[in-house]
């Protein structure tokens, strides 16, 4: 494995076009960046030529623009409002139906998950990141047993999701242009792919021509690099890639601060800058359909007019709707602050103890798509200065207790 | 010979891990009303059957047409079959309540954790339930109460907001315990037991705290009161064992609706020790 990590070519376009045309023409459907609807959204493709070549976005807090590029570059784009979940663990997907026959004793037969085998063109580090987390979520083991010996001990995988997961074939895009809302870095991650690749690409447009530095990461990525015309790297396009990477390293838009973001979360519970963010909150759930981490799904049963067949559908759902935490005698988030505080506490903290892994790797997504502007970093921030605050106030407290009031425990 | 033998014997229980979202028919074989809006199915396989419960785990269980819901095991007959306590409070679980005799539901599971009575062996056992909290309580009671040799003194404390929500009722006498004690919050005409929160009963129960197990199901201010009282008598937090409840789509821990801070209760729960519990039952909406 060492070996073929170390393997590496440069491709022209044309060996990009041979490339895409070699996926297709190997009955992969092939998904990635285009443009549609003024954004960069992924689609399937027919042919590289559908790439967004000459297109670069600019992005800010509530605000995302399509600008056009001189150079030609096809992956100078960040995040777009989509992200490779939308492909692996789509929106709608019919779990099982059922039919009751004459004695009324219903038939349960599974529904076959589709099976596209896909390949990704154009994976962002932080997406590459984010598909490893919804990996092991949706298609591995918990991270260890929690409470006995049995919690934990039986892995249920999502069927439809492993399936179409070890299928797929992923092309990683190495970031050179990192977006205004970019924080990957600061998210443990960064604009270099690491790994959980087949190939990936690093773009360099320069006087020598448009051209991809390519890294392999598989077996099966140095079987498809070899059907197409490549050649060996040079050291020039080499240098120029990687620079360009590490140069990326030092410019995002964005940062979380450097803390140990799992406690902060968990000493914050109480705190009132929540109420800060639901005044301005507007619980559209566009942050978790956007994160290409969040998972969550509710089911629905939709039966025909006999009554005798009836279908179970499993759709993406969201902790910011009032019903995903309903139980009888009404919601257990009712308030938009504790919705809020479920989102960004689970992402940044409570997702280690269920999952082993935090649940944010910094693409900005939720940042740019939130209607009023939110943005997860600052209020990370200001999380954290409230609590720094809060234990300024206890140094300097009088004995009166006036100092430091916690929103405290029901009774 | 071996062909008489295969008669008599009960069918092997399938494991059906390879796809736990499938239901399998269970047919109803007895019904009957536990209170004026509560009613607890009799279930048997109608072909291919679970794997077995054990108590405190859950079933999710599927009414035809209606969708389904999570709902602990009240019963696990030595016969085979299971039986379930449902409130009819939503559509499911009025279409499950609705449910006769020979009606075929769907069932998958079990899932989650058990009560774990067994490590309660040899000490005092006290059960403190609330309404229905009664229900996923039932086969733990009867383990413990079936085996007196194995734990000290075994304790059932019910309380209830009516003499009407009372589960149980001609079971609960013949329980065979050391105390058991029964309480109502709103008395009715003709009610001359106990009237107050189940809590009030802790002073009659007989344990001894630092050498007892506490098993506590029902409303979560009634499970906040009541091991918050038993940890100030002196039982270690993590031997009171309360079961939660949360919203619930999957129970196999990829639908996030369960969540509980850092546990999803269908993986990691619904019976946890208060230890870890109480932070978070005490943090409004979390």
């Amino acid at each position: 494995m060492g070996a073929i990590t170390q393997a590496t070519a440069v491709l022209d376009r044309q060996g990009l076009a041979a490339l895409v045309a070699a996926l297709v023409a190997g009955g992969r459907t092939v998904v990635g960046p285009t443009v549609r609807d003024g954004a960069v959204v992924l689609a399937e493709l027919t042919s590289a030529e559908d790439l967004p070549f000459g297109w670069g976005v600019e992005l800010d807090a509530g605000r995302y623009r399509l600008t056009p590029r001189e150079d030609g570059a096809a992956f100078a784009h960040s995040a777009g409002p989509q992200s490779w979940k939308a492909f692996l663990h789509p929106q709608r997907e019919q779990l099982w139906s059922a039919r009751r026959g004459p004695d009324g004793v219903p038939t349960f037969t599974e529904t076959q998950p589709e099976s596209r085998t896909y390949a990704f063109l154009g994976v962002r580090p932080c997406d590459l990141r984010a598909i490893a987390i919804q990996d092991r979520v949706l298609a591995g083991r918990p991270p260890r047993a929690l409470d006995s010996a049995r919690a934990g001990a039986t892995p249920f995988p999502d069927r439809g999701y492993r399936q179409r997961r070890r299928g797929a074939l992923l092309i990683a895009a190495e970031c050179t242009e990192p977006g205004a809302t970019c924080f990957c870095v600061s998210a443990s991650g960064g604009p270099a792919a690491d790994g959980g690749f087949d190939l990936a690409l690093t773009e360099v447009v320069d006087d020598d021509g448009h051209r991809f530095f390519v890294r392999v990461g598989s077996e099966e990525g140095a079987r498809l690099l070899d059907g197409v015309p490549h050649r060996s790297a040079d050291l020039t396009t080499e240098s120029v890639a990687r620079g360009a990477v590490d140069a990326a390293r030092e410019h995002m838009g964005r940062s979380l601060p450097p803390l140990d973001l799992r406690a902060l979360m968990g000493e914050s519970l109480a705190a009132d800058r929540w109420d800060g963010i639901a005044s301005r909150c507007l619980t559209c759930a566009n942050c978790t359909m956007v994160c290409p981490t969040c998972f969550c799904t509710t089911t629905e049963e939709v039966t025909d007019l006999t009554g005798d067949h009836t279908e179970r559908w499993q759709h993406w759902d969201s902790c910011f709707d009032l019903d995903f935490s309903l139980l009888h005698g009404g919601p257990v988030r009712a308030s938009t602050r504790s919705r809020y505080r479920q989102w960004l506490t689970h992402k940044l903290s409570t997702w280690h103890d269920q999952f082993g892994s935090g649940g944010c790797v910094g693409c900005g997504r939720c940042i740019t798509w939130c209607p009023a502007g939110i943005d997860i970093t600052e209020e990370v921030a200001a999380l954290a200065a409230e609590r720094d605050a809060a234990a300024d106030d206890q140094h300097t407290a009088h004995d009166d207790g006036s100092a430091h009031h916690d929103r405290g425990p029901q009774p | 010979m071996t062909t008489e033998l295969s008669v008599v014997a009960p069918p092997a229980p399938a494991v059906r891990h390879a796809e736990p979202r499938l239901p399998v028919p269970y047919r109803v074989i007895a019904r009957w009303p536990e209170t004026p809006d509560t009613v607890t199915l009799r279930l048997d396989p109608v072909a291919e059957a679970l794997a077995d419960f054990v108590p405190g785990q859950f079933a999710m269980v599927h009414c035809f047409g209606r969708g389904e819901i999570p709902v602990s095991v009240s019963s696990i007959p030595t016969t085979g079959g299971l039986a379930h306590t449902v409130r009819g409070v939503g559509a499911v679980s009025e279409g499950l309540c609705a449910a006769r005799v020979g009606d075929v539901l769907g069932l998958r599971g079990p899932y989650g954790t058990g009560w774990e009575l067994e490590r309660a062996l040899g000490q005092d056992v006290v059960v403190v339930a609330g309404g229905i909290g009664l229900a996923p309580l039932r086969p733990l009671i009867r383990d413990a109460v079936a085996e007196p040799r194995r734990h000290g003194r075994v304790n059932v404390l019910i309380g209830a907001r009516t003499p009407d929500d009372l589960l149980s009722k001609y079971e609960t006498r013949r329980w065979a315990t050391a105390y058991t004690g029964v309480t109502v919050d709103r008395p009715a005409d003709g009610w001359s037991g106990e009237v107050g929160l189940v809590t009030r009963l802790l002073d009659r129960a007989r344990f001894d705290p630092p050498r007892s197990w506490a098993f506590v199901c029902g409303p979560e201010p009634m499970i906040r009161a009541t091991a918050r009282d038993l940890v100030h008598r002196g039982v270690s937090g993590d031997r009171v064992r309360v079961s939660l409840e949360r919203n619930m789509r999957c129970a196999t821990a990829t639908c996030g609706h369960c969540q509980l801070g850092p546990v999803l209760l269908c993986r990691d729960g619904p019976v946890v020790g208060w230890d870890r519990a109480e932070p978070w039952l005490s943090v409004r909406e979390l």
